[in-house]
């Protein structure tokens, strides 16, 4: 671990409800990663990858366990201060991109600065990142005139605009073609090496997973 | 940034943003023709009041401002109150009335015509037959007349003897004594018009009068064309407070199904909003200003449309409804949608506040 442990999750455990049942999403999930680092976390559908994700984000609480982001502890968090986590310290990368359909590439960039309370400019380094992504002279369209490839890369710069401390991607190149995926892979460990951008990733492709610096694997909702 | 998003939304689905405008311009038209017809049929009577000439109005005990459904007093009243100081003239007509706001009135035309010169004729004369009759301009154009043409009213024929201009005493006048033959009321009137040889002593002779005929509603022009409002037409008041009910759940309506959709077909875009940090209190603001954004372009087609509901009148039924552009209910016709609105808006809110992110961002 090259940083001191940025995410810290400790026995972590979820458990669904669905009618009667208990679905034991996650059972005692540890996992410490550094300030700077690429980790994968590397799985099957079912065991539970996508749960910690939204559970890292504050999109969904824990059922026991502790988890802290960047010294915070996320189960003490009101859902106020869970939002506030989301504005400023946890950006995110989805598999459908996540784009508002209403609204220009860079006007999907910039809301997140506005919600964020931060000045709408975008400051040189971010124009550079707009730029190493490659999607300067795509910014005006909405994404429906974009293709899937560039739609990331418009959702990768929204996920980085607000200098998260952590970029957590779920499946980013799960609606890609294989060169694609290999175009945003590259970029996002550009940006973990350029920027010192801490990302998580969470994807079941192990060719997506050998360009993080770690692979953590999961199964039946543990690391094993 | 916020508007931009508002705005991109309601471009995203045109159709439906052009209905729910559309419904809520027809709950502001609906109030402000409702509101402009009654300020117009109330000044139209209060202009034709004022026409006559009079200082004061002489009514029967129990009548009403805005209308008179009988004649009980007798036709010897106006010579016993020319006798009172400073009356100088009394003239008494009988009003039947028709159907809607229209009336037929019997007069005396020669003492009419002593009391302020009498009609303005601009087709034909006064009449000369007993079965003559008298039309205003705005009458004579709703209803195609012509001098010499006949219409059919309270079962009787009658020819048009002569088009009045419009703005004295009634639309349509007929001889007294035939319409008080023809209702049954012989020697009957329902109202006196009376003048003065001081028009600045109307009070004080208005006083007199009422101590002396106690129960008869007697008012200076002035004031009885004062009491044509709405405010002192408790009828017309509790009508247009029932209109102004229905136009808020018309708004509450359309804007809660409008929102409600709306929420639903963007239930991922909010999941997004809430997963890049967007509180509660951004998704409502959203919701509500789009609804705000709907009420207004509603309120502004709305008045728009009022002045189309104003020509229609003005050239399908001129002497029947009248529509005035009452500028003072804007406002209130704006905010009643806009109560409306954001009523509606409400409960969609609320479902999109409540709607868990991860469930949201898998909505397909």
């Amino acid at each position: 671990m090259s940083e001191p442990a940025i995410i810290q999750i400790i026995g972590l455990t979820k458990t669904y409800q669905v009618g009667d049942v208990p679905v034991h999403a996650l059972r005692g999930v540890n996992l410490e990663v550094g300030k700077g680092e690429f980790v994968a976390i590397i799985g099957a559908s079912g065991s539970g990858k996508s749960t910690l994700f939204h559970v890292l984000g504050g999109l969904t609480p824990a059922t026991s366990g502790t988890v802290r982001i960047n010294g915070r502890d996320l189960a003490g968090m009101t859902n106020e201060e869970r939002t506030n986590l989301r504005k400023t310290v946890v950006g995110f990368v989805f598999q459908k991109y996540n784009l508002l359909p209403t609204l220009s590439a860079e006007d999907n960039i910039r809301i997140v600065r506005y919600i964020a309370n931060r000045n709408t400019e975008f400051d040189p380094a971010f124009q550079e990142v707009v730029g190493l992504l490659g999607i300067a002279d795509r910014m005006k369209h909405k994404p429906r005139a974009l293709s899937g490839g560039q739609q990331q890369r418009v959702a990768i710069a929204r996920g980085i605009v607000n200098s998260p401390a952590i970029l957590l991607a779920d499946e980013p190149t799960g609606n890609l073609d294989s060169e694609n995926s290999a175009a945003v892979l590259k970029l996002m460990k550009d940006l973990n090496r350029r920027l010192g951008q801490t990302i998580l990733m969470i994807t079941h492709d192990s060719d997506a997973a050998s360009y993080a610096d770690r692979v953590v694997r999961m199964r039946d909702g543990c690391i094993v | 940034m916020l508007n931009k998003l508002i705005f991109a939304n309601l471009g995203h689905r045109p159709i439906r943003t052009l209905l729910s405008v559309l419904a809520i311009a027809v709950e502001v038209t609906m109030i402000l023709t409702l509101v402009g017809v009654s300020y117009g049929t109330l000044d139209g009577t209060a202009n034709r009041a004022r026409g006559v000439g009079a200082d004061i109005l002489f009514r029967p005990p129990g009548s009403s401002a805005i209308g008179l459904s009988s004649a009980p007093m007798s036709d010897k009243l106006p010579k016993l109150l020319m006798q009172e100081p400073h009356v100088t003239f009394a003239m008494g007509t009988m009003v039947q009335p028709l159907s809607g706001f229209d009336t037929i009135n019997g007069v005396d035309l020669e003492e009419f015509r002593k009391l302020n010169g009498g009609f303005h004729y601009l087709q034909g004369g006064p009449p000369v037959n007993d079965d003559d009759m008298v039309v205003d301009e705005f009458y004579a154009r709703q209803k195609h007349l012509h001098v010499g043409d006949t219409v059919e009213l309270i079962n009787h024929t009658w020819k048009i003897s002569g088009i009045s201009e419009s703005g004295k005493l009634a639309r349509l006048c007929v001889k007294l004594p035939v319409l008080q033959a023809l209702t049954g009321n012989p020697g009957h009137l329902s109202q006196i018009f009376i003048k003065l040889d001081d028009p600045g002593r109307a009070q004080e002779v208005v006083d007199a009068l009422r101590l002396k005929y106690p129960g008869y509603q007697i008012y200076t022009m002035e004031e009885f064309t004062s009491l044509l409002s709405i405010n002192s037409v408790g009828l017309l008041r509790n009508f247009i407070g029932v209109v102004i009910g229905i136009a808020v759940v018309v708004g509450f309506i359309v804007v809660f199904m409008a929102m409600y959709t709306a929420v639903l077909e963007r239930t991922r875009e909010i999941g997004i909003l809430k997963a890049v940090g967007g509180s509660s209190a951004l998704i409502l603001n959203i919701l509500f200003r789009e609804t705000l954004v709907l009420a207004l372009l509603g309120s502004v087609l709305g008045i728009v449309l009022t002045y189309g509901t104003q020509w229609l009148m003005r050239h399908v039924v001129p002497a029947s409804l009248v529509q005035e552009t009452v500028y003072g209910w804007w406002p209130i016709a704006t905010g009643v949608a806009i109560v409306g609105a954001l009523l509606g808006a409400i409960v969609p809110g609320i479902k999109a506040v409540n709607q868990d992110v991860t469930e949201a961002l898998s909505y397909e």
